[in-house]
């Protein structure tokens, strides 16, 4: 199969010029029309759903009939002073005022959870990160969790969520930040190959609060990535970025609905894609990918600001990469609107081009995959993640991770 | 002082059907310190030799030899080729987004020279080549050769010649798109690494334009896959009076 990039874009500009780009028409309305915590309000896909046309149900069917989970992931956390972890029941009030799933995956997982974890950072809390890592033993293991982020008000916080070994996994995160807070949240897919993972994570951007997420999925194979953002208050602002490497047989997908409900709010997204699958594997050996990107501006959110952007860097031609784009806009009293996408390929000519100034070819390839990410990755802030996570991409181009980060230096 | 010498070299590539021959028995042999012209019309053949030179896969040797001071160039991968002191200043530079223009360099030089250079007398130095080319500095920190116009590709080609130091160096229609004051910008930055006396140079053009600014030591024209003809300086200036009509006719009727 040959590759195929789906596009769109708001303009053509010169940097995406003369590339795989084509002109998809914008879907109509795609904001959710049911919001609920009851599976039942949410019929089992067929894969004609626009949100589940670009999903291999095949491989979520264990997590769509959704049966009780068989296990928990093992769980480890990092917390600073202040920060306090506690379990809440499926009854307990406090689930109540939570921003509700949107799909059926997302219902199953608030139902199949059967209750939350709590992380409550107030503003009084050590501004060190708190990571929290989940571990699951076997792609055989069901499991489903509901996790609370609740950054009180004028809090400023960092919270790293890393997902390693395998499982079948079904989370819903809830994320409430309050108002005058900041929350940067960091979600990492790192998965051993045969992990299924299906995430919503729901964010609710209190009045002047900042909340900067980070998404990033390198292992799995299938993996689905849900965020929905809304706005509690004027000034609320939030920016979505995101990395992916997908190799051969994989599926990583990364959906994202921004709901601008309210006035002087502001988003922006960024998500850049690599995918190198293998032309001799046939069906079995193509990448995948899937990006959509939804902002909606509704009429009462006048003094919007939005851009959002997707690239993809295609290492072979077993790749598939879709990328979708959307916006809608109910007031024209907006600061600006803006979306891209551009599908680009590294090819024989750059690879003659570096080739021919002494650079190996896989040296070569390492070089543009890094430069690709990096725009993305230095903006994560946190030093010791950025290495981990460049060192995984390296371990994916089959690099032994050296620890080798002078190249970037020399950008500086 | 290095050879490189082309033996009898034939190419093809594939076209429409079949393999369609392009070069038909080059001989050329240049040397350290030497400047050679190749100039021939459209069609002759002239950026395949460079290509071909430089390993492009594109291209067939189908017979013939090329060598650098007797090691076998053809046997070696583009990198290999380049990293043994050849350098091919191309007609149509590749973007290679993501990369930054320092970021590119400096992994370039680190290939050919075998160690990272150390970064405080590598930025000096980068800036003084980009400085001798009239480059600005912020030029270092966008993609490589991403919306650069015509002058700045072929300033950025002169720049990479002039940090990686080749022992040859072949200007595939280097001053094809320039006008002529970056023409002379680039012509100088030719003349600088040529002063050196240690890069022996192929120049390959159309026109002989560029040859008011790079003298050459000898010309060769080039018609239909070969050297037809070749002499001193003077016969780039017969070729602008008359053009390549009678060399095209002879190899016609040969």
């Amino acid at each position: 199969m040959s590759a195929s990039a789906v596009a769109a874009s708001a303009a053509i500009t010169p940097e995406n010029r003369e590339r795989e780009v084509s002109l998809t028409a914008p879907a109509k309305d795609h904001a959710p029309r049911v919001f609920s915590r009851d599976p039942a309000d949410f019929p089992v896909p067929t894969g004609r759903e626009e949100e589940w046309r670009f999903t291999p149900l095949r491989r979520f069917a264990r997590l769509l009939e959704g049966a009780p989970a068989t296990e928990r992931l093992e769980w480890t956390s990092e917390t600073p002073i202040g920060v306090v972890i506690d379990v809440l029941a499926a009854d307990d009030p406090a689930l109540l005022g939570l921003p509700l799933p949107v799909d059926r995956l997302s219902a199953l997982a608030v139902a199949n959870a059967d209750g939350a974890v709590r992380v409550t950072i107030p503003e009084d809390a050590g501004t060190e990160p708190v990571v929290l890592r989940l571990h699951g033993d076997s792609a055989d293991a069901l499991a489903w969790g509901h996790l609370v982020i609740d950054v009180r008000p004028f809090a400023q916080a960092t919270v790293v969520l890393e997902h390693t070994g395998s499982a079948h996994y079904g989370e819903h995160l809830s994320v409430v930040v309050g108002d005058g807070a900041t929350l940067r949240l960091v979600h990492l897919q790192t998965w051993d190959a045969d992990a299924i993972h299906a995430a919503h994570v729901s964010v609710r951007v209190g009045r002047d609060a900042t909340f900067r997420s980070f998404q990033a999925s390198l292992g799995g194979s299938a993996v689905r990535v849900l965020e929905t953002v809304d706005y509690s208050g004027p000034g609320g602002d939030a920016e979505l970025l995101g990395i992916f490497f997908s190799k051969a047989g994989q599926h990583l997908e990364h959906r994202m609905l921004v709901d601008h409900a309210v006035p002087h709010c502001r988003s922006n997204v960024l998500y850049k894609g690599a995918l190198t699958g293998d032309p001799e594997a046939g069906e079995d050996g193509i990448a995948r990918s899937v990006w959509i990107g939804d902002v909606l501006i509704r009429a009462a959110a006048v003094g919007t600001e939005t851009y959002e952007l997707n690239r993809n860097l295609l290492l072979s031609s077993a790749t598939r990469a879709d990328s979708v784009p959307n916006l809608e806009i109910e007031t024209g009293e907006i600061v600006g609107a803006g979306h891209a996408s551009a599908t680009g390929r590294f090819d024989d000519e750059q690879l003659f081009y570096l080739q021919a100034r002494g650079i190996p070819a896989d040296i070569a390839t390492r070089l543009v995959v890094r430069g690709f990410f990096a725009e993305v990755i230095t903006r994560l802030g946190l030093p010791e993640w950025e290495r981990l996570l460049q060192d995984r991409i390296d371990t994916e181009l089959g690099f032994e991770a050296s620890g080798d980060h002078d190249d970037t230096e020399a950008g500086e | 002082m290095a050879t490189l010498e082309i033996r009898d070299l034939h190419v093809s590539v594939e076209a429409d059907g079949g393999a369609r021959e392009i070069l038909r028995g080059v001989d050329l042999t240049v040397r350290s310190g030497e400047t050679h012209a190749i100039m021939g019309p459209n069609g002759s053949g002239k950026s395949t030799l460079a290509y071909s030179i430089a390993g492009h896969p594109k291209y067939t040797i189908t017979s013939g030899t090329v060598t650098l001071d007797g090691a076998d160039v053809l046997a070696m991968t583009v990198d290999e080729r380049a990293r043994a002191g050849l350098f091919l200043a191309m007609q149509y530079p590749v973007e290679v987004p993501g990369v930054s223009v320092s970021n590119f360099l400096r992994t370039s030089v680190t290939a050919i020279r075998g160690e990272a250079p150390k970064l405080r007398t590598w930025v000096k130095e980068m800036k003084t080549a980009m400085e001798g080319l009239a480059m600005d500095p912020s030029f270092s920190e966008r993609n490589v050769n991403e919306g650069f116009s015509g002058g700045e590709k072929k300033r950025h080609e002169i720049l990479q010649m002039e940090l990686l130091q080749p022992k040859f160096a072949i200007l595939d229609e280097t001053d094809s798109g320039l006008d002529v004051d970056a023409l002379k910008v680039v012509s100088e930055g030719v003349n600088r690494v040529a002063s050196s006396g240690t890069v022996g140079t192929l120049l390959i053009t159309h026109y002989t334009r560029i040859l008011r600014y790079i003298k050459p030591d000898f010309v060769h024209v080039f018609v239909d896959g070969r050297v037809v003809a070749q002499g001193g300086p003077e016969l780039a200036d017969e070729l602008e009076a008359n053009g390549y009509d009678v060399y095209v006719k002879a190899a016609a009727g040969s």
